[in-house]
């Protein structure tokens, strides 16, 4: 089973890193969210699936009862996915606030903010006199 | 010798309070220094006459094994006297050339600066030393050449000055650190007995070329030569003492002073030979070219590098005695006529020969001094250039190999020489006035004319009686640079020797030349002579510059596109080339051998998640992606539960549902995400991606193979109860073991939502969608809409 997942988590990846590079800024938020199921199907694959129990103590014990599934990824996971939620949140505003303002949803209208031929390198007749 | 070096930085410090002080005199007052110095140095000369060498070491830097040492031998002693004698007579002349300037606190401390690095230049026996002092003429060099810094002209000069010496100082350094490895030491004085073990050494040729490139730049030899005349934009001061007795000296110093440890070669001859020699030929006949006094000069200069660099090329007794002969006849004279040009400059507000004329009525004491020493350039008898010409033609007419070129070659860089001699000291002192002058000519002050009559009287007074040099001096600074003691006569009358000869010849050339220069000068033939070899390698040498930073502007702008799907386009391939590249080329690939056991629910679920995911990427509705997200993310959801994490799939659950309401939300006010890209571009994104994620997919089953090390699980596990007193082992991981992660997580959280309440609570302000215009003008809607409520703000207050 992990190696099924190992391949959906690549499929999770090529089609995030597909719509993160369309210039509709929409495609890029999907893009975005598909990433961190991607990342967190990586980390929960990586720390091996077990079918049994959950990590959980029984209220009778001091150690859970084996087998019992991996905390340790399921910890990372549970921030990565509240982390993401914020992300999302974020970024989609920011889209929303460019929105507004430029009326544009195109990833490559975001390079008006930086100058493109600002450079004085053309400065040719600032020679030596002769 | 530490104390003298010091003595300089310490008064060029304290420059501008005398100036403030003393004003007008100051230049009297400070020029007491350099003038103590040499009397300092002239004490040496019985000594070090007799052959004694004086060495002084300080600790400077112990780890290194690197004392602050000094050593004087002859050779340093001829340069340290020129340093301090004709700087003593610059710093008296620019006390009166600069008098009245705001500018002459900072003009001294520059100045004395630049006589500070240039004596420890000469004086260091350290090479790091050394170094250190090379370097800082180059440094002050640049301030003084951009002292007029609100010029561009000047700022030009000053930094192609820079560039080309301070380029050619680094190629020294590695030079002179590969040769301190060969000989293991750092004292040029003890360098100078391992000659041979050098010359032996694999490592000599690039030695040689390194120290080249350091001599060649700083000696201004072609194809370097083009700094110097433009150098000239300094004040006239600087240019005199840069000329006349340092900076450019500093070159054919550090090659006489390597001399013994690297000369005597066949590349060594050939080199200096050939680039001395031509420099010498091509600048001598470009200085007829130019009618501004200091640019005629500064042709000169060059051409005296380049017959120093080729006499000590030739590098025998003879040769060597010509050159340190050379050099004090061009010391005197170059100092007293760049003097000159600027006293003139000074008094009629022009340098053009061709407006000046007259000027021996006016300006008698200037005109004395002045023409002593151009008839001495010109090696007119009895001054000290005819004896210089002289002995030069002996050396070259006894050079081991190839003499009558050598000489043929002298007498048309020397024709050219008195030619241009003659046009500065004769033209404006003689003759009629042709321009009209914006001011009524008179005698420069004494601090003016003091420098260029003391030069020419010595001019004429080693001329006329040789020997009050030739033994101690001049013998003992071509024992420096031999190592070895040879009897050095000098003497107007040699007979009637073929060298008297060629000095005839010599003459005829150059008085011929002299009285063609009205009509050669302004020639076609000169015209492309000046564009080709006088302004065409400085120009190439800017334009390379600019090439340069325009080369960086573009492959800046190639990589910077400024389009964030060209850099993760890029970073994608990365990916897929290195990472990629790296796996196929480990042979010992192993991949999981079966799938495991899979049960077909689960198998149905990643197949669903696979095709949610597919269907988000085809969707060209937002809604209907945003649909297909949901779906991928609860069957994730559902997948956590299966596998025992029950937590996760409730916090899955949860955000899926929060995002989905806040897509709604957001979605409702933004357009579609309709429209396509061109089939191309999708088609080379879809290989790009699709390759990223068989990268990953790979890199994981790899990771499958190998053995997972749970020592961090089981410690958490066991202790989740014992120390944290809690039953949900991943509730205690977050809330205890790694307490402070998650409170960097609420932090996060808090300020995105921090961010989205700025965001959305921000002023709206509407501009119209900009386009990409070519021709570079503001949006004048959006300027329009940006400053019309300021000016109704500020309208009525201004109204009344």
């Amino acid at each position: 089973m992990e190696l099924i997942l190992a391949v959906v988590s690549g499929c999770l990846f090529a089609a995030s890193f597909y719509l993160l590079m369309r210039r509709n800024l929409l495609r890029f938020v999907i893009g975005i969210i598909i990433l961190g199921n991607a990342v967190n199907l990586l980390i929960f694959t990586m720390g091996r699936l077990t079918r049994a129990q959950p990590p959980v103590i029984p209220y009778d014990a001091k150690i859970p009862p084996e087998p019992y599934a991996n905390p340790l990824p399921q910890a990372l996971i549970l921030t990565a996915i509240v982390i993401s939620f914020g992300l999302l949140a974020f970024t989609l505003v920011l889209i929303y606030r460019n929105y507004t303002v430029g009326r544009t949803m195109d990833a490559d209208g975001l390079d008006q903010a930086e100058p493109n031929e600002s450079l004085d390198v053309y400065e040719d007749e600032k020679r030596l006199p002769a | 010798m530490l104390l003298a070096v010091l003595s300089v930085f310490v008064v060029a410090a304290l420059a501008p309070l005398v100036v403030r002080l003393l004003g007008r005199a100051a230049g009297w007052v400070l020029g007491l220094l350099p003038l103590g110095l040499f009397g300092y140095f002239v004490r040496y000369l019985p000594a070090v006459g007799h052959g004694e060498t004086v060495r002084e070491t300080h600790p400077w830097m112990p780890a290194l094994d690197a004392p602050a040492s000094f050593y004087l031998d002859g050779l340093s002693l001829l340069f340290a006297l020129l340093v301090t004698g004709i700087g003593a007579l610059i710093v008296v002349y620019a006390g009166g050339y600069m008098a009245g300037s705001d500018e002459l606190g900072r003009f001294y401390v520059q100045l004395l600066g630049f006589m500070g690095a240039m004596l420890g230049l000469v004086l260091a026996d350290n090479i790091l030393l050394f170094f250190i002092f090379f370097e800082l003429t180059s440094l002050t060099s640049y301030l003084l050449i951009g002292f007029y810094h609100n010029e561009e002209s000047s700022r030009a000069a000053a930094r192609q000055a820079l560039i080309v010496t301070g380029s050619g100082g680094l190629a020294l350094l590695a030079g002179l650190l590969l040769l301190s490895q060969v000989t293991g030491t750092l004292e040029l004085s003890q360098m100078l007995a391992m000659g041979e073990t050098v010359r032996q050494h694999p490592y000599y040729l690039g030695i040689f070329i390194l120290v080249c490139a350091g001599a060649f730049t700083k000696s201004a030899q072609f194809p370097f030569h083009f700094w110097l005349p433009a150098a000239m934009a300094g004040p006239t001061p600087v240019s005199a003492y840069l000329h006349s007795a340092t900076m450019v000296k500093a070159g054919g110093f550090l090659l006489a002073r390597l001399s013994p440890v690297l000369g005597g070669t066949a590349v060594w001859t050939g080199t200096l030979t050939v680039v001395g020699g031509f420099t010498m030929v091509l600048t001598a006949w470009l200085a007829l070219r130019y009618t501004d006094l200091k640019q005629i000069l500064a042709y000169t200069t060059t051409m005296v590098l380049g017959l120093l660099t080729m006499l000590l090329g030739v590098g025998t007794a003879e040769a060597v005695a010509a050159m340190v002969t050379f050099t004090v006849v061009h010391a005197l004279y170059k100092g007293g006529l760049f003097m000159m040009a600027g006293s003139i400059d000074h008094e009629t507000g022009t340098r053009n020969v061709r407006e000046l004329g007259g000027l021996r009525g006016a300006m008698p004491l200037t005109a004395a001094g002045g023409l002593a020493t151009a008839l001495s350039m010109s090696g007119i008898p009895p001054l000290f250039g005819f004896i210089g010409k002289e002995v030069t033609y002996e050396a070259a007419l006894h050079a081991p190999s190839g003499g009558l070129v050598l000489l043929a070659a002298g007498v048309l860089a020397n024709g050219a020489l008195i030619a241009s001699g003659l046009v500065v000291g004769l033209k404006p002192f003689f003759g009629e006035r042709s321009g009209a002058l914006t001011r009524d000519p008179h005698e420069a002050p004494a601090s003016m004319w003091l420098g260029p009559a003391v030069l020419g009287t010595l001019g004429l007074a080693f001329g006329v009686y040789p020997a009050l040099i030739d033994h101690t001096l001049l013998q003992s600074a071509q024992a420096g640079i031999l190592q070895e003691s040879h009897d050095l006569h000098l003497a107007l009358w040699h007979g009637l020797t073929p060298a008297f000869f060629a000095s005839l010849a010599t003459f005829a050339l150059g008085f011929g030349l002299f009285f063609a220069w009205d009509r050669l000068q302004p020639s076609i033939a000169m015209a492309g002579l000046g564009r080709v070899f006088g302004n065409g390698p400085g120009a190439v040498f800017e334009r390379g510059l600019y090439g340069l930073s325009r080369t960086g502007h573009q492959v800046t702008r190639a990589i910077q596109t400024g389009q964030f799907r060209w850099y993760l386009f890029a970073i994608f391939s990365s990916v897929i080339v290195l990472v990629g590249g790296a796996l196929l080329a480990e042979a010992t690939i192993t991949l999981p051998s079966s799938i495991g056991e899979a049960r077909y629910y689960e198998v149905a679920l990643a197949v669903l998640i696979v095709l949610s995911a597919l269907a988000a990427v085809r969707a060209n509705d937002r809604f209907v992606a945003i649909l297909a997200l949901s779906i991928g993310g609860y069957s994730v959801a559902l997948l956590y539960l299966l596998f025992g994490a029950p937590d996760l799939a409730m916090t899955q659950f949860s955000v899926e549902t929060l995002s989905l309401i806040l897509l709604v939300i957001v979605l409702i006010h933004l357009p579609g995400i309709e429209g396509t890209e061109p089939l191309s571009r999708r088609i080379r994104d879809a290989l790009v991606a699709t390759g990223v994620g068989a990268v990953f997919t790979v890199i994981m089953s790899i990771t499958l193979t190998m053995p997972l090390d749970l020592r961090v699980s089981e410690y958490l596990a066991s202790n989740s109860y014992t120390e944290a007193q809690g039953h949900n082992i991943v509730n205690v991981i977050l809330v205890d073991f790694r307490g402070l992660d998650t409170m960097g997580e609420i932090t996060v959280l808090t300020m995105a939502a921090i961010g989205v309440f700025v965001l959305m609570r921000m002023p709206s302000i509407r501009k119209p969608a900009l386009q990409p215009s070519g021709d570079g003008q503001p949006a004048d809607p959006e300027v329009a809409g940006v400053s019309a409520p300021d000016a109704e703000a500020t309208g009525p207050a201004e109204a009344p």
